[in-house]
């Protein structure tokens, strides 16, 4: 079975994160691949694992996504692609990732693609199900269990909280979920194997796309920061009024009663 | 000259951190309350491949060399020193031997199981009679046919719970004191090996020091490790080799030190400001970070030393000796700077601050050290043209 992964490299949340100028400050950012995407490449390899084959990873993203593809191969993966926009694009959306993915597996044999969820830096969700539209192939979001049984496909999915069980076929598309599987670590000799896996690099040109096909369809107008919680506060006197205080402060204040 | 470290092993090192940080440090103090490390983080750590750190590749390890060792070991001491400890005595003192010394089907029995830590090896010189003075030891090999028969006991070995493989020390020749010693491979299911009682330590929680008995003991001739009558100069052979490891072991062990300190000066305030702004403190940590630098250059000269196949008994033997010694003394200034707190146990200073005093003591004391040093001194002026040093 022909498995793929699209992944991303983003920034750490978990690490410090500073907005400058209406970007992310992307110097002193911690880069990893997308947590998401992580369980997508966990699972493709659990699969091949199970049903043979072979698994491809790939990004649209720039020079530096190497890092995170060479990751995505010290775990497991077998190949790489860098579909690299840096000479070519200033900024796109998900309309630009789809399209040039779309190129990209235009000519490919898909037995099963897996993404992320969603990517944690704009969480839009919207790669994953607009390229199994354009591929015109099924898609089932936010899966925490897969089972392939042949063609036929067994598949839990998560839906706030509730599992929802659907039955779909292949070729398909999904987007993995939290609870799907505990991604692996990379072990010490598959990342030095990562390094002599192949680890093919495109661009727009090799995809015969040109800039304008692929063009954004929405601009980002701002970026900002949440902004810093504020002391927490202390109520104070006999229980029954700081009852009655916190109830009204619920309903007025936090506006959550 | 080039300080910088190839790109293979800042990757391996990069990946060492995170599962050190994201999974071992998270179970550090599950580790201090049960004293044993958790099956989740042992498996995790052989499907990491971390116990082949040393063995060859042929033999499906890493087969790294002392400095790629020396990176990983010091990403293994920014966390609990019990774990650092099994995997250090694993890749270090408890395979080492076998390593450098076996025969090539020894190799191949003993190797590949030990790679993915099947087999977790362990170092058993030691005896109530026989510490620093390891020539003094009591096991007594003696030859019946092709077997050997070994009597006696041993103690504070490490890894000897869970361990599978111990490469032994004995008497062969009681008449040739310390030329009639050999090491043994011994395998934890010959007749007549058992575990004795596994000690209670001051710290170093998670690895098990054990006594070993040895009731007539059968070890067939082939584990014979290295030539008959080798065994001490064997054994100083392994430890010599492991100083540099431990000295980088001891480095990260500091740098998280300092790291915890960071932390600390700047969020912990006292007479309206941070302590960070007291000059006391600030010094402290200078010289906390003075010692590091200089262990840093110190570890790495020593492996890239050994890896260039130099003679380093001299260096290896400071560098143990300095990177235990710095250990302690940044240990006893991180508890001074968190003030109250570094001596609870809610918190991670205490625990390094116990189990950093190991250090000057296991793998060759600090006097041994300074005895090693002083003797390499005699030699290079004996060496020399000076005459008249006997
Ligand atoms: C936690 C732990 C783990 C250990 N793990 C292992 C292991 O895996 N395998 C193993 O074989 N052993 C192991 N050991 C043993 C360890 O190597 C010895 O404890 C160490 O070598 C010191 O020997 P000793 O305890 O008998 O002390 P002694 O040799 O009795 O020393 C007592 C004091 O006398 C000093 N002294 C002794 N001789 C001299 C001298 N000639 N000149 C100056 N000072 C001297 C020492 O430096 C020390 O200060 C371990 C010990 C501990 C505590
Ligand atoms: C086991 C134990 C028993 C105790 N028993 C008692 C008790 O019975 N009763 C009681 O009242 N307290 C008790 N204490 C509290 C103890 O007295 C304090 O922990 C101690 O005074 C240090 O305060 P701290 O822990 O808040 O550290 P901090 O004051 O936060 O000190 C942190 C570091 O900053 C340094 N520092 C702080 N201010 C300055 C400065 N101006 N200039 C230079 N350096 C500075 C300190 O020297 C220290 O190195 C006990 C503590 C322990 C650990």
């Amino acid at each position: 079975m022909n498995i793929f992964v699209i992944m991303k490299r983003t920034f750490d949340t978990e690490e410090k994160i500073a907005v400058n100028d209406e970007q992310i400050e992307e110097e002193g950012a911690e880069f990893i691949i997308n947590p998401y995407d992580e369980y997508a490449v966990e699972e493709a390899i659990n699969l091949r694992e199970e049903h043979g084959g072979e698994v491809t990873v790939v990004t649209v993203g720039e020079e530096e996504s190497e890092k995170q593809l060479r990751n995505a191969l010290a775990m497991g993966a077998d190949k790489a692609v860098l579909i690299n926009t840096e000479d070519d694009l200033e900024d796109g959306d998900q309309f630009t990732t789809v399209k040039i993915l779309e190129a990209f597996f235009e000519e490919k044999e898909v037995g099963i693609i897996l993404a992320g969820n969603v990517a944690i830096d704009e969480a839009s969700g919207q790669v994953g199900p607009r390229l199994a539209e354009r591929l015109d192939i099924p898609y089932v979001t936010t899966i925490t269990s897969i089972n392939v049984d042949g063609k036929t496909v067994q598949i839990e999915r998560d839906v706030e909280g509730d599992v929802e069980k659907v039955e779909t076929y292949l070729p398909l598309l999904v987007t993995c979920q939290q609870g799907l599987n505990e991604p692996r670590y990379p072990s010490l000799p598959g990342i030095m194997k990562a390094k002599k896996k192949p680890l093919e690099e495109l661009e727009l040109d090799d995809l015969d796309l040109e800039e304008d096909d692929v063009e954004a369809k929405t601009k980002t107008v701002d970026i900002f920061l949440p902004p810093e919680k504020e002391a927490g506060k202390v109520l104070e006197g006999e229980v029954d009024d700081q009852v009655t205080e916190l109830v009204a402060l619920l309903r007025n204040e936090a506006k959550v009663l | 000259m080039d300080f910088s470290f190839s790109e293979d092993i800042e990757l391996l090192r990069e990946g060492v951190r995170k599962f050190v940080q994201e999974e071992v440090e998270q179970a550090a103090m599950e580790i201090e309350e049960k004293n044993e490390i958790p099956e989740r983080i042992f498996e995790m750590t052989k499907d990491m491949g971390l116990f082949g750190l040393s063995i060859p590749e042929e033999y499906g390890g890493l087969g790294l060399d002392m400095v790629g060792k020396c990176a990983i070991y010091e990403e293994l001491g920014k966390t609990h020193n019990g774990f650092t400890t099994l995997v250090g005595a694993h890749t270090g003192i408890g395979s080492v031997g076998i390593v450098e010394l076996g025969t090539e089907a020894q190799k191949q029995k003993y190797l590949p199981k030990m790679a993915t830590g099947e087999w977790i090896g362990a170092f058993a010189l030691t005896e109530p009679s026989a510490g620093s003075n390891a020539a003094n030891m009591k096991t007594r090999a003696e030859k019946k046919g092709d077997k050997y028969i070994i009597n006696g006991s041993k103690h504070y070995i490490t890894n000897g719970l869970d361990g599978h493989v111990f490469t032994v020390m004995a008497v062969t020749d009681p008449e040739k004191g310390a030329k009639g010693i050999t090491s043994f491979i011994v395998e934890k299911d010959f007749p007549g090996f058992e575990v004795g009682a596994v000690e209670e330590k001051m710290g170093l929680r998670g690895s098990h020091s054990v006594e070993l008995f040895f009731d007539d003991m059968e070890v067939p001739e082939e584990n014979v490790l290295g030539e008959e009558g080798q065994g001490y100069v064997n054994a100083l052979k392994i430890l010599a080799n492991g100083r540099a490891g431990l000295a980088a072991r001891n480095l990260g062990s500091c740098e998280k030190l300092l790291e915890h300190c960071m932390d600390y000066v700047f969020e912990r305030e006292q007479f309206g400001k941070p302590i960070f702004e007291q000059q006391v403190i600030q010094h402290k940590l200078a010289d906390i970070t003075m010692e590091i630098e200089a262990l840093r250059a110190l570890t790495y000269r020593v492996a890239w030393m050994t890896d260039q196949k130099q003679r380093v008994v001299k260096e290896a033997a400071v560098a143990k000796l300095f990177g235990s010694e710095v250990y302690n003394r940044v240990a006893d200034a991180a508890v001074q700077i968190h003030g109250g707190i570094g001596y609870m146990k809610e918190y991670p200073i205490e625990r390094y601050y116990r189990d950093a005093r190991i250090t000057t003591i296991y793998e060759g004391t600090s006097e041994i050290q300074r005895n090693i040093i002083a003797s390499q001194l005699k030699r290079e002026v004996k060496k020399s043209t000076k005459a008249g040093v006997k």
